[in-house]
């Protein structure tokens, strides 16, 4: 892609102090908060994952207290999708939309710095909410009543903290899209726009379909709990199957909303390090906007024991195991793209290529939980953990790390140490597995989720899942040691760090990036 | 920015804003078409009354024993059938009737719950009148019996000598 860019600097003046970012309307500033809140909160998050594997390292109860542990569980689901990996997605977003499709900003700058700071808001409520009379939420990350119509004030605290979040996602989701639509550079049609700006279009439009059903949801939850509603309680004519199906009509999209970006972002850096362009665009495209559609009519397949005729079983299994097509065309095209490329193997690369690996086999594990009467064995077991860790752990966080490593020096200006992301992709790929691979065994044993205790022949996979664990954990320590090292003294990067890179913050703007960039659109020849 | 981006940008956000709003709105539309999707399939019709074929046949040649049993969930009423058990033939009807009391010093609402045992048995059991299809509202210290009227189906698996009809009523009152 050829482009004319006159780039100086005399713009470059930004406010200094606290103020710069409370007061926040620059998309880099509110990108890079975002994805500092998102690593804190992952922090957050991993410390309740390790409290679980804690108490699971051996069989009976020795660390946390069954209610403390539902608490664990619980808060460690909600925080690592609302507050880890949905933050850092919208993140990376703000940072590289504007700079991918020419805008010299987001379309909505202040509604920008509102929709980040709603979320420290939303975080502290979901952490303070352990130290009210009652403690946290403790019915599940899904929340089913009539547990959560039966809990404290830390459930309360929860609704209030989705509802915050809800709110924030949307307008993060209105300001994307807007900005997509409205003021990519000319010459920029949609058929010429980056993949990882096409799949957050339509993570983005997911968004603002899903996420007011969730507010409508709990909701409905919070007038029941307080209000004498009866929606969900059967004694007052309502159903609590009914927020079941409401639940995980947001639920499903949600997945995808989780995945979407992550199938972006390794659609850059694939054709990148193999130095050849992506295979099939168009073909991407059209799968990503079939998985998003397909996305919307596939909930109940979360609910096939709970009960429902034998028709909606079958509609919900073979529409779930459609979607294996559009991702099977996904998977193919990347595979495609590496085909007789040019490939070298930085740390980026690794985790782009590590994601494929990893997202297949979550993938299968998907297409076997699709299946009514297996599911029905599995509903519930740590199968299905094992199944969505592998999605969302080895989907969407790895392909955040490589978007990381991707980035960093745009962002910076500066070169991340290249033996230690390396270290970091290996040592996360293999605890990843040691936790997680072991799980789908001991979920085919029958070992139920959501319970602190086990019977004595699931130890071994346990302790083995354990220690995968807390080695995976105190390798992203390395993670953060990598970032602040390349920021404060990595080595200087060029503008074009990656030789195979084509889009435009790499082509036409200098590293690290300026803190205005675009303010005369570039063009597009 | 331009002038005009602004205004188009405006003008996405309102339409944005405008399918956001549209979207909250569906989330509690869900629950309507959920009961009529419910009612249309006969899926947990447990609140309406049912028809039953008017050429059912009795089977004189069985004997249903039926349990009735009765229970209050935080509320300070008593609840309690009028006879505590009784034999049927499938395919005949019977009326049983139900009594409640409360004992509370000022008026309170709730509902019935049936739940039966076997489980199954309400596919096999028809009520055509129930006050468990409504709520009931006592004045204090009033008290109101109540009938159900019902036949099991001859369909009933012959194994199934003995079954269990039970109800709760649930207090309506709000935060309880």
């Amino acid at each position: 892609m050829a482009v004319v860019q006159d780039v100086h600097g005399h713009h470059d003046h930004h406010p200094t102090g606290i103020m710069r970012w409370v007061a926040a309307t620059n998309h880099k500033d509110i990108g890079t908060m975002y994805l500092w809140f998102s690593f804190s909160m992952f922090l957050v998050g991993g410390f309740l994952a390790m409290g679980i594997r804690a108490e699971l390292f051996m069989p009976g109860i020795q660390i946390l207290e069954p209610e403390l542990f539902n608490s664990f569980t619980t808060l460690h689901g909600l925080i690592m999708v609302f507050g880890a990996i949905m933050p850092a997605f919208v993140g990376l977003a703000n940072w590289q939309v504007p700079l991918m499709v020419g805008a010299p900003d987001m379309a909505f700058a202040r509604m920008n710095n509102w929709s980040f700071w709603l979320l420290p808001v939303a975080g502290l409520l979901l952490v303070s909410s352990f130290f009210v009379p009652g403690g946290a939420a403790a019915g599940g990350w899904t929340f089913y009543p009539p547990l959560s119509t039966q809990g404290g004030i830390g459930v309360d605290m929860m609704i209030f903290a989705i509802h915050i979040l809800g709110a924030s996602s949307i307008m993060g989701a209105i300001n994307i899209i807007t900005t997509i639509l409205n003021m990519r550079a000319p010459g920029m049609t949609l058929m010429k726009m980056p993949l990882f700006v096409w799949t957050w279009l339509i993570t983005a439009y997911l968004l603002v379909l899903a996420m007011p059903v969730l507010a409508g949801v709990v909701t409905m939850l919070l007038t029941d709990r307080h209000f004498g509603t009866s929606f969900f309680n059967a004694a007052g004519g309502g159903d609590p199957v009914l927020f079941q199906h409401i639940f995980w009509f947001f639920g499903h999209p949600e997945v995808y909303i989780m995945i979407l970006p992550a199938f972006g972002i390794v659609s850059e850096i694939i054709p990148t390090f193999a130095r050849k362009p992506l295979f099939g665009y168009s073909s991407m495209v059209y799968a990503t906007a079939s998985i998003a559609i397909l996305s919307c009519v596939v909930w109940a397949h979360h609910m096939f024991t709970v009960g429902m005729p034998t028709v909606g079983q079958l509609f919900f299994m073979y529409a779930t195991m459609l979607i294996a097509v559009p991702t099977g065309v996904k998977v193919f095209n990347w595979t495609a793209t590496m085909w007789r490329g040019s490939m070298t193997f930085e740390t980026p690369m690794l985790f782009a290529i590590g994601f494929i690996f990893l997202f297949v086999i979550g993938g299968f594990s998907g297409v076997i939980c699709a299946i009514v009467p297996i599911d029905i064995q599995v509903q519930d077991t740590y199968y299905v953990i094992a199944h969505f860790h592998y999605v969302l752990v080895s989907g969407a966080l790895f392909s955040i790390f490589g978007a990381v490593y991707y980035w960093l020096p745009k962002w910076t200006g500066r070169m991340y140490d290249e033996k230690l992301g390396k270290l970091h992709f290996w040592l996360s790929m293999i605890f990843f597995n040691m936790a997680f691979f072991v799980q789908h065994f001991l979920g085919l044993a029958g070992m139920p989720r959501r319970i602190p205790d086990y019977s004595l022949q699931f130890a071994d996979f346990n302790m083995i899942s354990s220690i995968g664990a807390f080695g995976f954990g105190l390798t992203q320590l390395l993670f953060l040691y990598i970032v602040i090292k390349c920021i404060r003294s990595g080595e200087k990067a060029a503008d074009k760090q990656w030789e195979g890179a084509t889009t435009l913050e790499w082509t036409a703007l200098p590293s690290p990036a300026p803190y205005h960039s675009f303010e005369t659109p570039p063009v597009l020849k | 920015m331009t002038q005009s981006v602004t205004k188009t940008n405006l003008t996405m956000l309102k339409k944005l804003l405008i399918f956001t709003v549209v979207m909250f709105g569906f989330g509690y539309a869900l629950v309507p078409m959920y009961e009529k999707f419910c009612e249309v399939t006969g899926i947990n019709n447990l609140l309406q009354p049912d028809t039953v074929d008017k050429n059912i046949k009795v089977d004189t040649t069985r004997l249903i024993a039926l349990e009735f049993d009765a229970n209050v969930r935080g509320l300070p009423w008593q609840f309690r059938p009028l006879q505590s058990n009784a034999k049927i033939h499938p395919g005949e009807s019977i009326e049983i009737m139900y009594e409640i009391r409360n004992d509370s010093d000022h008026k309170l609402s709730a509902q019935a719950i049936p739940s039966y045992s076997p489980r199954f048995l309400e596919k096999h059991l028809k009520k055509f009148e129930c006050f468990c299809f409504t709520k009931q509202t006592l004045e204090p210290g009033e008290v109101r019996q109540m009938p159900v009227k019902f036949v099991i189906d001859p369909q009933l698996p012959a194994d199934i000598g003995t079954v269990t009809i039970s109800y709760t009523f649930f207090s309506l009152e709000t935060g309880k």
